[in-house]
């Protein structure tokens, strides 16, 4: 992906008005690969007892780094949405701490991408989240024969 | 002996709807969706009140999939908390009226949750009830389902599998 494209990807995803509620933040984009990273915030607990962020925030930080992975996916897709995704909760993210999300298309079909994605906060060591999701593809007009 | 009257059922209502109230004012993430909860019983609608800022898809004006994914999720984990608490109300082991955020029971955790997508969210009101399909007293297993006009046209349904808290302390 090219300099321009990455950019036009970046400026795409700080334009969703729910990724910017969240303060995400593009990180790394190119080739299927996708980092994006959110702050822990106050508003976003989910457990008052200790500050732990809810998991709906690592959900939405997850599909949007899925989706993100497809759509700078070398194969020119237009768009997509999220058909399914499926979370597992490892440990309980530190309150207090950034976390960032990394997703990777590894395959492409004709109709479908298929995403996985880690998460983790300032400790790189153990993910807080890992998920798998399948997204539809949404192709260029005239963009190749698959 | 005469049956004892029945208890009046506004305080009935009051003190259902007091323990409901004090579990969704203590979580702020449900606050910043804009998701409430109407009761019937010990049955749970949430309603996601529609806010510019849940937009996913500013092009064709979706929710974003981490809205619906959320709104779902926070749904399971206020109907298994509801139904844990309602028990402990109902039976007067807590009083309602000394019930605060701080102290309420621990919430069930998430272990995993799938969203299933069906149709794009779009730029109004959401609605969503939740389904215990079983809860032992580790795990449990909720199934969701989320629509917004036609409760028979779903937008997403969701099963994820919860932690439930220890009940000794």
């Amino acid at each position: 992906m090219t300099d321009n494209t990455a950019e036009i990807a970046r400026q795409f995803i700080e334009a969703i008005p729910f990724s910017g509620a969240l303060q995400m933040q593009l990180e790394e984009i190119g080739a299927g690969v996708a980092v994006i990273s959110m702050p822990w915030a106050e508003a976003l607990v989910g457990d008052p007892k200790t500050g732990v962020i809810h998991g709906g925030a690592v959900s939405a930080l997850m599909d949007t780094c899925g989706g993100a992975a497809v759509m700078c996916h070398p194969q020119a897709l237009a768009g997509t949405a999220t058909l399914d995704l499926r979370i597992d909760y490892m440990r309980a993210a530190t309150p207090g701490q950034r976390i960032t999300a990394r997703a990777e298309c590894y395959h492409v079909t004709r109709s479908v991408a298929f995403v996985r994605a880690e998460a983790w906060d300032e400790d790189r060591s153990l993910p807080v989240a890992a998920a798998t999701g399948a997204f539809t593809v949404e192709r260029l007009p005239g963009s190749g024969t698959a | 002996m005469s049956p004892a009257a029945p208890e009046p059922v506004e305080l009935i209502k009051q003190r259902r709807d007091r323990a409901l109230a004090v579990l969704v004012e203590g979580v702020p993430y449900i606050r910043f969706l804009g998701v409430s909860f109407d009761r019937r019983g010990d049955e749970l609608t949430a309603v996601l009140t529609y806010d510019p800022k849940l937009i996913g898809n500013p092009l064709i004006q979706a929710l974003h999939g981490g809205v619906t994914a959320s709104f779902l999720e926070v749904t399971a984990i206020m109907e298994l908390s509801f139904n844990m608490l309602w028990d402990d109300v109902e039976s007067g082991r807590v009083a309602a009226d000394s019930l605060s955020p701080g102290s309420l029971p621990r919430l069930p955790k998430t272990i995993d949750f799938t969203v299933d997508y069906l149709r794009s969210g779009l730029p109004r009101d959401a609605y969503a009830r939740a389904r215990v399909n079983r809860q032992g007293r580790r795990y449990a297993s909720v199934h969701v389902e989320a629509w917004q006009d036609n409760r028979q046209r779903l937008i997403a349904q969701a099963t994820g599998h919860f932690l439930m808290p220890s009940r000794d302390g």
